[in-house]
């Protein structure tokens, strides 16, 4: 028990502190993991959306496709960004590989397969209650599509946090496309694998405390958001 | 319709909260002054660039991002010229890398050595003894021994020196040899947690604190010397090497300046490496 209250002071001091490197890791942790589940959103949602509410030929197998995508393991998912980003690879002359941005790419692509899937399930369901409704109105499916939205929220913001959730939490990724550079490309995790491997446990547990603290913060935020405009 | 867009406005609103920080503004990304060493996980995991860095950009201007990867993964991210300079541990392997034609010239940097780590209590016996003769007893013993098993520079030293001691260790392994195909500071902690016998460098090993009942049982064995060395990746093969800033880092590695630097590098008043930049046979 004792490497826990360690890690637990160690934690409270480093917050007290107000580290400046733990601020840049912090602010770097949430800055590519909120983009990246922005750009998944923003991409998976649409499309989870046209799976449950259009009629789309070979639409079974795509949900089966999306659905199997959820084990994506992230370091196969670095290793194939890694190669496309390389200079030696495709799209080697951008130049962003060892970068936020190739880190953003990598978490993009992890999140996108979450979201299709819980805006699928979501979508569904509003779909199956209040589609024909709508229809009978006389909305057209994509004036319907923003109805829907707006009744499925919870669901639609469920989806976006399990992105975030996946991308904050995740290392195998982005050590291989980010190169874990102090400075750089230090995230919260690849800061605790790195604090590990120096053998230094309570340190390393007392970022990951942090990493939980941060995590439940941003969750308490998003929904605390979503209840005041709501309540508009 | 206002309402409608609830989610989504949330979700811009976290974006431009986060975008608005540093992540994309960060300067000296795109900076010619920048440049990528692909390393070994002994240099980052004993501390030497933490505290090497921030002199080399004081003396140079030169920002130096640093990938620790294990000297096998460091010369193979050169070759696909993702990074500059390559700073690694294996003289076999660099001397290769030069014949490839992937690297400009090779410079001795300094060196340390490796030490056979083990439980205190030593079951299999091996406490100053010679290298070979304590591998041969952890085989005779059986005695759990945890390997790198990624091709970094102790890997490879690691199975020279098992060849040395006349032991065939890839037909002759058995499940008291664990090949964890990670970095250092893994190996040492799965040792640490299981008792078992590994050969580490002694840098990281200085600076590793999470050490259990781990102990330095064998060193000071010439064979355990281990040398590193620094390359330019060749222009030639990769354009977009940064070569003036990269040959830049190197020349402040090897000049006296940079060479007394590495020397002052202490943990506990131990010095962890040891310039020899001007030794030609390095």
């Amino acid at each position: 028990m004792n490497d826990f209250t360690q890690a637990l002071e160690l934690a409270v001091s480093l917050i007290g502190r107000f580290d400046p490197e733990l601020r840049q890791i912090v602010g770097l942790s949430l800055g590519v993991s909120l983009t990246a589940s922005l750009f998944a959103f923003a991409i998976g949602a649409p499309m989870g959306t046209a799976l449950a509410i259009y009629r789309i030929r070979g639409r079974v197998a795509l949900i089966v496709a999306v659905n199997a995508l959820l084990g994506l393991p992230p370091v196969v998912v670095g290793l194939a960004v890694y190669l496309l980003l390389s200079r030696s690879g495709p799209l080697g002359a951008l130049g962003i590989l060892f970068t936020p941005t190739a880190m953003v790419i990598a978490q993009t692509i992890l999140g996108i397969p979450i979201v299709i899937a819980l805006v699928h399930r979501t979508m569904v369901d509003v779909w199956a209650r209040y589609g024909d409704a709508l229809l009978v109105d006389g909305a057209s499916r994509l004036r319907a599509t923003s109805t829907l939205m707006a009744i499925g929220r919870d669901g639609l913001l469920t989806a976006f946090l399990a992105a975030f959730g996946r991308a904050i939490a995740e290392v195998g990724a982005i050590i291989i496309v980010g190169g874990n550079v102090r400075g750089h490309t230090r995230t919260m995790t690849t800061a605790i694998a790195l604090e590990t491997s120096k053998g230094e446990l309570s340190l390393a547990l007392a970022l990951g405390i942090i990493l939980v603290i941060l995590s439940m913060t941003v969750s308490a935020l998003s929904f605390l958001i979503g209840r005041i405009l709501t309540a508009r | 319709m206002k309402r409608c867009l609830g989610p989504l406005r949330i979700l811009a609103i976290i974006a431009l909260a986060a975008l608005g920080g540093q992540t994309f503004t960060h300067p000296g990304w795109a900076e010619d002054q920048t440049i990528v060493v692909a390393s070994t996980t002994s240099t980052q995991d004993s501390g030497l660039f933490g505290y090497l860095l921030p002199i080399v950009k004081q003396k140079t201007g030169i920002e130096v991002k640093v990938l620790a990867q294990g000297t096998g993964q460091a010369l193979d991210t050169a070759r696909r010229g993702d990074a500059d300079v390559v700073f690694v541990h294996a003289r076999s392997a660099e001397e290769k890398f030069l014949a490839e034609g992937f690297g400009v010239k090779r410079y001795p940097v300094m060196y340390n050595d490796f030490v056979v780590i083990g439980p205190k209590d030593d079951p299999a016996g091996i406490k100053g003894k010679d290298v070979l003769t304590a591998l041969q007893t952890i085989r005779t013993k059986v005695a759990p021994f945890v390997s790198r098993g990624d091709h970094s520079g102790t890997h490879i030293a690691e199975l020279r020196l098992w060849k040395e001691a006349g032991i065939d260790i890839v037909n002759d392994r058995g499940s008291w040899y664990k090949e964890i195909g990670q970095g250092m500071g893994a190996a040492l902690n799965m040792a640490s947690a299981s008792s078992a016998y590994l050969l580490s460098d002694r840098g990281t090993w200085l600076a590793f604190k999470n050490r259990g009942d781990l102990a330095v049982l064998v060193e000071s064995d010439k064979r355990l010397f281990n040398q590193y060395g620094v390359m330019l990746v060749n222009p030639a093969k990769h354009p977009t090497v940064k070569k003036e800033a990269g040959q830049r880092f190197i020349d402040f590695l090897i000049s006296p300046e940079g060479q007394s630097a590495i020397a002052g590098y202490k943990i506990n008043g131990q010095q962890l490496f040891y310039p020899n930049a001007n030794d030609p046979n390095a």
